[in-house]
């Protein structure tokens, strides 16, 4: 190993302080305003602090001015959901369906990549006109699901495909040989080891969802999701209030991923506890 | 795979009469049509069918109230006769091309630098979730969070002020073709690093140590091992910068305080004034170019292969 050695030259350090800058870059924009939500009740939108409170994170939730943001929120929590599950559930069967070439199978592979190539603009102007002709009044749960589906599902697939080839099928191979049903292996062996990475589907389905907005745009209806109503906020809202539910909503999206990451850690330990009791 | 099938089939085919095998095949043809059958639904009604209406609407006609179903060609004429339109592609691509050039950059050095340089797999995947953890957060308010930063009493004015580097706060900081590009940058290098990363974790280590034994520098192995092995990666985080840049509207609206135009923009106003028709038009427009691009830069890699 002594090219490791070799390697942890000049270059090594200088890298890692362009790593470190940028990460600084992604990160710093963020903990200025969480600082600045802090900001006591006379101080404005930029340093210096004016005292320190939690005036507008009160204000926040008082203030029905600043528009329906617990019911935004709320929508936008089911509408996560929703698209969470149905991410996971339909890319885990199309991944299935492409473990083997099928007539067609190309095409909705293109069909698939184009949802990722297409502007998301495009895509809300195209179900809104689509729900206008139809007659149909577009909705957060309808058009908005639907059009949400179109971002998060490729990125499902993708992944799917991803686990697939890593798959080894041997596994199911020695599940049939030992007489398992195709339901039982798929169940009991397929499931199991796939069930991490879904928990990463499920991840991107939530949190692509829970911040979409320009596929929101045209396709929400009457009802607002907390993107939707946070644009609103930033073209009549001028006070750290925007800041405080900008913490609160990144403090929420990390408790999220957290969660996400936590459960997937767990579940590895579980595994090597339970092959290491195996052996 | 489908050769292992065969036994637990066949015994099970042999119990039951003929009849049901037969059915069994069929059965069998119709499996992956059924699987792949919601993700399939779902595209065909919520991306396919949707953009053939933005083709179909484009040629329709309209007055301040309403839409008509028609075949005209006036909202092509007037969106590729007016030079507004070709202001505001070139405003568009010179925003896509800053982007992608700078997202690059910065894409490949950290990409190089994890997969590279950091020898410990755990402090791999952690730094490589630092990297990763703020594309799973909101757009908007990432954008948001450049005001205190940029603005005129922003935090950078007024460490320059103090610093003496200058004695009054810059006015291109917030709302500029600057901010814009930071914006972008700051929104979308994650797109780049994820997939160059991906490509140079496939890199066999071992060319990389026959180009180090048969005497090249570092900057050589960089430049002809590394760099013609990452270009599959640098070409879908390419696909993804560029074509989200060329639809984007609300960055450049947020971050440009409306002094900026891009084509994004232009269809989103045309929407919010309900001309439906032009927008569709400037819409079906943007797909060619956004299509044409990602043409010339698949040519480059088969994405299929790189999962």
């Amino acid at each position: 190993m002594t090219g490791n050695s070799n390697r942890r030259g000049l270059s090594f350090y200088l890298l890692a302080a362009f790593f470190g800058l940028f990460v600084l870059f992604l990160y710093g924009p963020i903990a200025t305003i969480t600082i600045l939500s802090f900001q006591g009740p006379e101080g404005g939108l930029t340093f210096p602090m004016n005292g320190v409170s939690i005036h507008w994170f009160r204000n926040l939730f008082e203030q029905q001015a600043v528009g329906d943001f617990g019911g935004s929120f709320r929508r936008s929590i089911a509408l996560g959901l929703t698209v969470m599950v149905l991410t996971v559930l339909f890319s885990l069967l199309a991944g299935f369906a492409f473990r083997r070439r099928f007539p067609g199978s190309g095409a909705l592979f293109y069909l698939a990549v184009a949802s990722l190539i297409v502007p998301s603009i495009l895509v809300s102007l195209g179900i809104g006109l689509l729900f206008n002709i139809l007659g149909i009044e577009p909705a957060w749960h309808s058009s908005a699901l639907g059009a949400h589906l179109t971002w998060t599902l490729p990125f499902g697939l993708l992944i799917v495909f991803a686990i697939f080839n890593r798959f080894n099928s041997a596994y199911e191979e020695a599940a049939r040989d030992l007489g398992a049903t195709p339901w039982q292996t798929v169940r009991h062996v397929v499931l199991p080891i796939l069930l991490p990475s879904l928990i990463g589907v499920g991840l991107f389905g939530f949190t692509l969802s829970y911040d979409e907005f320009a596929r929101t745009l045209m396709t929400a209806g009457s009802f607002n999701t907390l993107p939707l109503e946070i644009y609103g906020m930033t073209t009549n809202v001028t006070t750290p209030v925007l800041y405080a539910l900008g913490t609160l909503t990144t403090l929420f999206s990390f408790t999220v991923i957290g969660l996400f990451l936590a459960g997937v850690a767990i579940l590895r330990r579980r595994r090597l506890r339970r092959t290491g009791a195996a052996r | 795979m489908t050769v292992t099938a065969v036994p637990p089939e066949a015994s099970s085919a042999s119990a039951a009469p003929r009849g049901g095998g037969v059915r069994r095949s069929v059965l069998r043809r119709a499996v992956p049509y059924l699987q792949a059958g919601p993700l399939a639904l779902t595209l065909l009604v919520f991306l396919l069918i949707p953009i053939l209406t933005i083709v179909a609407v484009s040629f329709w006609d309209y007055d301040s109230i309403r839409i008509y179903p028609d075949f005209v060609l006036t909202n092509y004429e007037e969106l590729l006769t007016s030079p507004v339109t070709w202001k505001t592609y070139l405003n568009t691509v010179k925003f896509a091309a800053l982007t992608w050039v700078i997202t690059l950059l910065i894409g490949f050095t950290v990409a190089y630098f994890l997969a590279f340089h950091v020898q410990s797999t755990t402090w791999q995947m952690v730094l490589f979730l630092v990297c990763t953890i703020p594309f799973w957060t909101s757009n908007i308010i990432r954008m948001i969070s450049w005001i205190p930063f940029l603005g005129r009493n922003g935090l950078l004015n007024s460490g320059l002020i103090s610093a003496g580097l200058i004695d009054r706060p810059l006015e291109f900081l917030l709302f500029s073709d600057f901010a814009v590009v930071l914006a972008f940058v700051h929104l979308y290098a994650l797109f780049m690093v994820v997939p160059i990363f991906n490509s140079m974790m496939r890199i066999d280590r071992a060319l990389v140590e026959a180009a180090r034994d048969g005497g090249a520098s570092a900057a050589q192995v960089v430049w002809n091992v590394i760099l013609p092995l990452a270009k599959p990666g640098i070409a879908i985080g390419s696909i993804f910068v560029v074509t989200l840049v060329m639809g984007d509207f609300i960055t450049v609206r947020l971050m440009s305080g409306g002094q900026s135009a891009s084509i994004g923009l232009m269809i989103a106003n045309e929407i919010s004034l309900l001309q439906y028709p032009a927008a569709a038009a400037n819409a079906v427009v943007l797909l060619a170019v956004v299509l044409i691009m990602v043409v010339a830069m698949l040519r480059i890699v088969d994405i299929r292969k790189e999962l």
